[in-house]
């Protein structure tokens, strides 16, 4: 929802369709006159219908939700857990750890694998949902003050930017994770968030530049509405195209970077789980015993996929000047 | 523009030097080194964990050590590491080992990323540019981990497998060269021909994992930029003035389009002295990354400390360095 007294303007930057000059709900002639019904279409609608076009995006979507299912809600319905350990059945022949009905997955140093990952997909988006949350709260705000305030404020926010950028952000996440105990999944969101900021605010930071400088921010401001009830009530609504796109572009990042740290061995540590960490694990058997390693492997590939198609999609919607399906 | 080039160079040092303070609060704060030597049983003497304290400098407060660490690094002594190496032979030897890996991927992957991006755009909307578009986003969105694994477990030691030469592989998985391959009682490896055929049996697989992975990047960059020059006004009035189609696609647009991409992919090869982290793992060769993982895993303060030092060098000279073409490419682009 946008508040009512935000920018007269186009919301989120893109040109509609001219409207006639009608009142609310009012339709040009009487229905018999008209051949088709007219309908406005809000902006919210145009972009909602240019994102359902969008078939990867769609198609995704459905796979990701699906995933999400499976990570949290899979648990509490599958037979084994993910710490109980299985006995070898007597009399079983050194098959009986491979993929089953039993044990869709197969068995991996005596437990379910299904349940491992499972358990281990559940941590790897909980992880990338705290990173989104975070890194794009900050880096929003850095931007947001950056854009608006221009001079001095903005000249020391980017000079830390640009010092932030050159240090290896998979290398100080790392370096700080190390001396993490106990818990461990919560601080690695935390670091990665914190390390992981700065091209939201670089995006975020343009868009307040450009938009400062409008008709309609002129006006609130004519009327002495204050700097904070500006950035919030009359330019940030119309920064959440980006926002949206860079949130969900963000998730996969967190992802991929933290299967990466884990499966360095840097990551999260026991008793917390990844999918990094499970496939860190599985590598050795990577060729004898590849459920463990495979499963977990695909897993990445299918949540880097599906938001990065979620993300085009949003893209397109948000943006139609690069947009390469017709809605 | 020399002008130019002085005055960036006078802005990257006080950032490098605050970078070199970020670097040490992250090293002090990724543990105690001796650890180890804490925890040992039987516990070890006092007077041997203060000796070792004092070798590493870790019984001074923070300011102390960081301002001994710097006036010493500015001399090109980057100190010892926990074994008692000299921290630079090791980090001079990872460097060439991760250029040889990365400076042939990465020039592999922008040849092939910007043909591939030129023709999409030229033709857009063919079924080449579809195919072109949607595979190279699928291989952007894939994880390094994924390609690299593939390539090893699935097609590699299978291929070797299957031609026979399990024992002793066509195409190498491990390491970025056979161990002890030239010595004096194998003095038939030393020649070009036999080290160049080990080199490239053993950098066939992590390039070629590189190259999946980044030449995506540069198709899709490419692509973008060379759509938004074939648009431009310009290249409307070459086309008017009656000049044949490949002169106004090779000398109007893609020049201009040239421009943006050789920023990204400068800034791209800045990032990847640090080594390609995952790749190098994966294949297990012993270059930056691989330095980066052990220094932190075994908590070596200098050895981290010219990681992020070499690092944090190599990001700010090929930003400056992409910030001088921009300018040398682009007249319009004002030096003052």
């Amino acid at each position: 929802m946008l508040p009512s007294d935000a920018s007269p303007v186009d919301q989120i930057g893109m040109a509609t369709l001219p409207e006639p000059p009608l009142a609310d709900g009012e339709l040009p002639g009487t229905p018999a006159e008209r051949e088709f019904t007219v309908e406005q279409r809000s902006q919210w609608k145009t972009i909602w219908r240019r994102f359902t076009h969008h078939k990867p995006a769609m198609i995704s979507l459905v796979v990701f939700f699906l995933l999400m299912v499976f990570a949290f809600v899979g648990p509490l319905f599958w037979k084994y857990k993910y710490d109980q350990v299985l006995k070898k059945p007597p009399g079983a022949n050194k098959d009986w750890i491979r993929p089953s009905w039993e044990h869709p997955f197969g068995i991996s140093k005596g437990y379910d694998v299904l349940a491992q990952v499972m358990r281990g997909t559940q941590y790897s988006i909980r992880i990338a949902l705290v990173v989104m949350v975070v890194s794009v709260t900050i880096g929003v705000v850095v931007g947001a003050i950056s854009g608006y305030f221009r001079g001095f404020t903005d000249s020391a926010l980017m000079r830390f930017t640009d010092l932030m950028l050159v240090i290896p952000y998979l290398a100080a996440v790392a370096a700080l994770q190390r001396n993490v105990k106990g818990s461990t999944w919560l601080w690695l969101a935390l670091f990665l968030a914190l390390f992981g900021w700065m091209g939201i605010a670089r995006v975020i930071r343009g868009e307040f530049l450009s938009l400062r400088e409008k008709e309609f921010v002129e006006a609130a401001r004519s009327v002495g509405a204050s700097s904070p009830r500006i950035i919030f009530k009359h330019i940030m609504p119309n920064t959440l195209g980006p926002i949206i796109v860079n949130a969900t572009l963000a998730v996969g990042g967190a992802v991929l970077a933290e299967a990466a740290l884990s499966f360095l061995g840097l990551g999260v540590k026991p008793p917390d789980t990844s999918l990094g960490k499970i496939i860190e694990v599985g590598k050795s058997k990577a060729t004898t015993y590849p459920n463990e390693f495979w499963w977990p492997v695909l897993m990445l590939c299918l949540i880097s996929l599906t938001v990065n198609f979620i993300g085009d999609g949003l893209r397109d919607a948000f943006d139609p000047k690069q947009n390469r399906v017709r809605a | 523009m020399l002008s130019f080039i002085i005055r960036r160079i006078l802005v990257s040092i006080p950032l490098l030097f605050l970078a070199s303070i970020v670097a040490f609060i992250l090293v002090i704060n990724t543990g105690d080194p001796l650890e180890d030597l804490r925890t040992k049983q039987p516990p070890t003497p006092a007077a041997t964990i203060a000796l070792r304290e004092h070798q590493l400098g870790l019984d001074k407060p923070p300011v102390e050590r960081y301002v001994s660490w710097l006036t010493k690094a500015i001399h090109g002594d980057f100190g010892k590491t926990i074994k008692n190496q000299p921290v630079w032979d090791e980090v001079s030897r990872a460097l060439g080992v991760t250029l040889r890996l990365v400076l042939f991927a990465e020039i592999l992957s922008v040849l092939i990323g910007v043909t591939i991006g030129v023709i999409s755009a030229v033709k857009q909307y063919s079924w080449f540019d579809y195919t072109a578009t949607t595979g190279a986003f699928l291989l952007y969105s894939l994880p390094v981990l994924a390609v690299g694994s593939f390539l090893k477990y699935v097609l590699a030691i299978r291929l070797n497998r299957w031609i026979g030469r399990a024992d002793d592989p066509l195409i190498k998985t491990i390491g970025e060269g056979t161990p002890n391959f030239c010595t004096p009682s194998k003095p038939y490896n030393c020649g070009f021909i036999p080290a160049t055929t080990d080199f490239l049996s053993h950098a066939l697989l992590p390039t070629l994992t590189l190259v999946l992975i980044s030449f995506a990047g540069y198709a899709r960059f490419s692509r973008a930029s060379m759509l938004e020059t074939l648009n431009a006004d310009y290249v409307r009035t070459a086309r008017s003035k009656g000049l044949s189609e490949r002169r106004v696609i090779l000398k109007h647009a893609f020049r201009n389009a040239l421009m943006t991409v050789v920023t990204v992919i400068s800034l791209d090869f800045g990032a990847l002295i640090g080594g390609a982290i995952l790749t190098e793992t994966i294949f297990e060769w012993h270059g930056m990354g691989r330095v980066l993982v052990e220094s932190i895993t075994k908590i070596d303060p200098n050895l981290l400390l010219c990681w992020f030092f070499v690092t944090a060098v190599a990001v700010i000279a090929f930003n400056l360095i992409a910030d001088i073409l921009y300018a040398f490419l682009d007249p319009r682009i004002r030096l003052d």
